[in-house]
């Protein structure tokens, strides 16, 4: 039997599309998300938060808090590790995820923690937080990321940069990439025209629904159970264990349904204070944050400020490009820049190209991952600078694109070769859409934008347990963020050959399989989606054992057809085809339970690309836009669920949307977020979206059994490019800042200053 | 807190004039009760009124004047065709506020009682020539809406004052009105600038006129310099011009998250020309 082959056609369930097995739950409130678990004896946490932007911890006073009804427990920093150490760059990240966590000596945001309360009541909890007295020393702040490199900015945490930050920076710039080859030089000479532009973008948070929500418990005997709703709970076990000290094995770690995460949900935030509220308290505790709190406190991604130089020949050859990539990600290391350098120029095959990003801190909130972090901003500056080349030089958007696209073999703007990819797919599909050459509506404009992300594997651990009857019981450790358990079912469905509803697929716990790490990277149908199908071989080899013990012919003598384990080969001899609920049925007396796994770290995930094409229509005189057609293009490699595969590229486009022409952190110059709320902080409605279509390209990744590549996160990298493209088209005149707000739309066209 | 459900207006000025502390009267609950849950605020008294016989009616009187009720909904006037045929831009504006289910909530009097100068209903009232009954512990007065909202969250009413039932004027022929606001979205946002006109016509040519604006000075204002400017035209491009200028003229906003001064006031006087444009063809029939 080949178990490595690719398949990548004759499949029964693979591109059909089922209803999703969590789909019930869901429309009838039983799906459990992270606040609607309860305990016996359960107390209510709540989290005192700095103010300020910047400001020294002088004292505080819990003893008034301490002192009221009902207040079980309080906890500071003190309650946590005491051996977690800071280290320059990422290497800290333990500590500045404990820093993160719950403040040390100085608050670095307005919205920081700096100690918690866990009482009989959610109220209770929260007149004892007010009852919580801070005294701070006011320090000066930075939110700006430019400002915040500038000579004068206050620092906000010396010794902090990696060795690799140039000499003479500004101590907030913590880390630096560079990347590139060729000759610059030689390559602008080469060009006939250069364009040359600055580019800013604002932060922008995932905006999930669901607010971060937990139920924990911790005794004295270190011995713990925490119920969150994350894309991660092996990583949430791995990192709580460490902030609190305890042994990663003794803390079991189970995931709920998940209202949306997009990224932001790959952290700690609120799960390590309820566990030291648990402990101190010695109940559970159950913590929720408001919405307010989410915006405040969790993890936006990063804003940034680009510069970006493009050369091109008159027919259209890109003879040279460079970027220079600042990205702040607040008050801590981690901006993701060297993503942004590296997706900037990913989809053109340059001779000269270089790119170098600079990780800026500032006094906002630690940034976490938001769907290919920093990719979606490295294609609004590039592209942007392509369209107005394109426009410059009068030529199509797409034959320009096609003519430097990068392809199998071709060097990465980064370094490696690429492998088989489908960027020039997507860009072919879209030029021959129907949407391309729809003739324009006077006000309207066209923009295009590709977009590029790496995709990635990751630990993960699979395992399949047949039951008695045939079916089968699959055990996944990556939280389904798209539909994934849909999509696993499939999978092994296909594989045993039984009917796709003869398959539960379960998110368990971290006691019940190994190291799972995040959904995160695009990761979970690829590398979850491999391994169960290696667990389903798994479990098919045994099934065939048994077929081969009781025809009494060698186990390599049986192949697996059609859900049946049936002779194959000379020496097999005559049998009728045996089902697999026949082997099943008799599985205990003939060797016991019959289980597949698989563990692995898939190295093969696929990059992946799109291009997207986007009408737009902009009131000159209030200076709104509306989009009015929308395309995504995208290389799926195998859509396994079609329609979850389609819900990704909406899904992405629909946030783009959001980030391009609304949605930013809004800072006061007291250096306190503005808009922490659902009514100002402007995420897309139903109403501002037009229908999203979408082409799935499908060009089988080499990496996985069934050419699956990643789809979550590529779809949003080129929204804003081609969204801004449209509406610079549109308005006629060049968008440079994002979000494209009404003010700054009228302020480009000169209406007003 | 103390939550009352008096069954007279005159029960529920009794409370609130007795009472101590924080006090909030209770319609639909839509500004109240989100700022309760959001910490704003933890009123010591709430005084719930729509136990009040009557106080969701909507009646049009026999001199065609109407009379709405201080609990009637946004989505009982919206399903009130005739209320809509005579105020069409009072019933839009109404409408336009939150989503479906704060519909079944919101009122009128909550919305002028908030305060709030980007209340989407209160340029349109003020525009029609809405008034109220104020109810408290010296009587009843009927006053101009225009009289109760004070400043950002604060109304001109007395403690122990509350609205009773708010005074739509009779639709007189060759009338109409109509109610636009900005917002970046296309719902469920508040208004960056909020804009109702009511005229009344005779043949092409305007006789009466009534401009307010909202979201562009600390309170809901009229602008009679922009009905001037159109009175005794045809809404000609030269009146539109100079009613554009007149509504940026009264504009006194504010720099802010939602939107900035020279925003504003550019986009004030584009509404006013838009919704202008609108009342005046309505009036047309
Ligand atoms: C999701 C959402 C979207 C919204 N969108 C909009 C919008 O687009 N535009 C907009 O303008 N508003 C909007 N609002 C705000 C709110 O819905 C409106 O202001 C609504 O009209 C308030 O009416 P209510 O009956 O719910 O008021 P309540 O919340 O009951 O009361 C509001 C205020 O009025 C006082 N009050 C109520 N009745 C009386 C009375 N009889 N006498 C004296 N004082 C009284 C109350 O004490 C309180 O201070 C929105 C609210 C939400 C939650």
């Amino acid at each position: 039997m080949a178990l490595d082959s690719q398949k990548t056609d004759g499949f029964k369930q693979v591109g059909t599309r089922p209803d999703r097995p969590d789909g019930v739950d869901k429309v009838t409130g039983r799906a459990r998300f992270g606040a609607d678990m309860t305990a016996p004896g359960m107390l209510w946490g709540a989290i005192v938060r700095s103010p300020h932007a910047h400001a020294r911890i002088v004292k505080i006073d819990t003893s008034k808090a301490e002192a009221m009804d009902g207040v079980k427990a309080v906890v500071t920093r003190a309650d946590f590790s005491t051996s977690v150490a800071p280290a320059r760059g990422m290497r800290g990240e333990m500590w500045n995820t404990l820093e993160n966590v719950m403040a040390g000596e100085t608050a670095l945001y307005d919205g920081h923690a700096v100690a918690a309360v866990a009482a009989t009541s959610a109220l209770a909890a929260r007149d004892a937080m007010k009852a919580i007295e801070v005294e701070y020393e006011v320090l000066p702040h930075v939110t700006d990321v430019d400002k915040a490199m500038a000579e004068d900015a206050p620092v906000i945490r010396a010794d902090t940069a990696e060795a690799s930050v140039p000499e003479g920076m500004h101590p907030n710039v913590v880390r630096y990439h560079e990347s590139g080859h060729g000759d610059l030089g030689a390559g602008f000479a080469e060009a006939d025209l250069v364009v040359e532009e600055h580019f800013v973008t604002e932060a922008t948070h995932q905006g999930y629904i669901e607010p971060h929500a937990c139920l924990a418990t911790l005794g004295g005997d270190g011995k713990g159970e925490l119920w969150c709703c994350t894309q991660g709970h092996w990583n949430v076990q791995k990192v709580c264990a460490a902030l609190l000290d305890l042994e990663t094995s003794q803390l079991r770690v189970t995931a709920s349904e998940i209202g949306g995460g997009f990224g932001g949900k790959t952290t700690v935030f609120i799960e390590p204070v309820a566990l030291a509220l648990s402990r101190k308290a010695n109940k559970p505790v159950k913590v929720v944050m408001t919405r307010s709190e989410v915006f405040r406190a969790s993890g936006p991604t990063a804003s940034t400020s680009m510069d970006i130089r493009i050369g091109m020949k008159k027919d259209g050859t890109i003879t040279a490009a460079s970027g220079v990539f600042r990205c702040q990600g607040g008050a801590f290391p981690g901006a993701p820049m060297e993503f942004t350098a590296m997706c900037a120029f990913a989809p053109y095959n340059l001779k000269n190209v270089s790119q170098i990003g600079y990780d800026v801190m500032t006094n906002r909130p630690k940034q976490a991952a938001y769907r290919a972090p920093g990719s979606p901003m490295a294609a609004f500056a590039v592209e942007s600078v392509i369209d107005e080349l394109c426009n410059k030089l009068d030529l199509d958007t797409i034959d320009t694109r096609l003519k430097n696209a990068s392809k199998e073999g071709t060097q990465a703007s980064f370094g490696p070769k690429w492998d088989r990819i489908g960027l020039v797919e997507t860009l072919e599909a879209a030029k021959a859409h129907p949407h391309y050459s729809e003739p324009l509506k006077p006000g309207q404009g066209r923009g295009i934008s590709c977009g590029f992300w790496f995709n990635h594997g990751g630990e993960t651990a699979v395992s399949l347990a047949l039951s008695e009857d045939g079916t089968a019981q699959l055990a996944v450790g990556t939280p389904d963020i798209g539909g994934s358990r849909a999509s696993m079912a499939m999978m092994a469905a296909e594989e045993l050959g039984i009917p796709y509803e003869n398959v539960r697929c379960t998110v368990v716990d971290t006691a019940s399989l190994g190291y799972n790490e995040i959904s995160h990277g695009s990761r979970v149908t690829y590398a979850s989606g491999l391994a169960t199908i290696k667990a389903a071989r798994d479990a098919v080899k045994k099934l065939c054992a048994r077929a081969a013990a009781k025809w009494g012919i060698p186990e390599d003598a049986v192949k697996w057809e059609d859900g049946c384990a049936v002779p194959s080969g000379p020496n097999a001899g005559e049998h009728d085809p045996m089902p697999l609920a026949k082997i099943t049925a008799k599985m205990g007396a003939t060797g016991g339970p019959i289980v597949g796994h698989f563990e692995a770290t898939p190295e093969g995930a696929g990059v992946s690309f799109a291009t997207h094409i986007v009408d737009a229509e902009v009131d000159q005189e209030t200076g709104k836009t509306s989009v009015s057609r929308y395309t995504v293009v995208q290389d799926a490699g195998k859509a396994i669920h079609p329609t979850y595969v389609e819900g990704q590229f909406q899904g992405g486009a629909a946030q783009g949307i959001g980030w391009a022409l609304n949605e930013e952190y809004v800072y006061g110059d007291d250096g306190r977020l503005q808009n922490a709320t659902f009514l100002d902080y402007r995420i897309p409605v139903a109403s501002d979206l037009p229908m999203i279509d979408t082409v799935i390209v499908e060009v089988p990744n080499p990496g996985h059994p069934y050419g699956v590549r990643g789809v979550g996160e590529t779809s949003i990298c080129p929204p804003l490019a081609a969204i801004a493209n449209a509406v610079s088209n549109a308005a006629g005149v060049r968008l440079t800042q994002l979000p494209m707000s009404p003010p700054r739309i009228l302020r480009a066209l000169g209406t007003h200053d | 807190m103390q939550y009352h459900t008096p069954a007279t207006f005159g029960d529920a000025v009794a409370i609130a004039s007795g009472a101590e502390g924080v006090t909030r009267f209770l319609a639909g609950g839509t500004d109240v009760l989100v700022q309760l849950r959001s910490d704003l605020v933890e009123p010591d008294n709430l005084i719930d009124i729509k136990r009040v016989p009557g106080a969701s009616d909507i009646t049009k009187n026999p001199d065609g004047s109407w009379t709405l009720g201080v609990a009637a909904t946004g989505a009982e006037m919206s399903e009130h065709a005739e209320l809509g045929r005579d105020w069409p831009g009072l019933v839009e504006a109404m409408d336009l506020i939150g989503s479906t289910q704060v519909q079944g909530r919101a009122t009128l009097t909550g919305n002028l009682c908030n305060g709030s100068p980007a209340a989407d209903s209160v340029p349109a009232m003020f525009a029609a020539g809405v008034t109220v009954s104020v109810t408290g512990p010296d009587g009843m007065r009927q006053v101009p809406v225009e009289q109760i909202p004070a400043g950002p969250g604060k109304t001109n009413l007395a403690k122990g004052e509350l609205i009773s039932a708010v005074h739509v004027p009779a639709r007189r022929a060759g009338g109409g009105d109509a109610y636009l606001r900005f917002i970046p979205r296309t719902e469920m946002d508040i208004a960056v600038v909020g804009c109702g006109v009511n005229l009344a016509l005779n043949g092409d040519t305007i006789t009466e006129a009534r401009v307010a604006l909202g979201a562009v000075a600390p309170t809901v204002v009229m602008v009679p310099d922009a009905a001037a400017a159109i009175v005794g035209t045809t809404l000609d491009d030269a009146a539109l011009a100079k009613l554009s200028e007149a509504a940026a003229a009264a504009c006194n906003p504010i720099d802010d998250k939602r939107g900035t001064i020279a925003f504003r006031t550019h986009v004030a006087g584009v509404l006013a020309r838009r919704v202008a444009r609108i009342a005046y063809d309505r009036a047309k029939g």
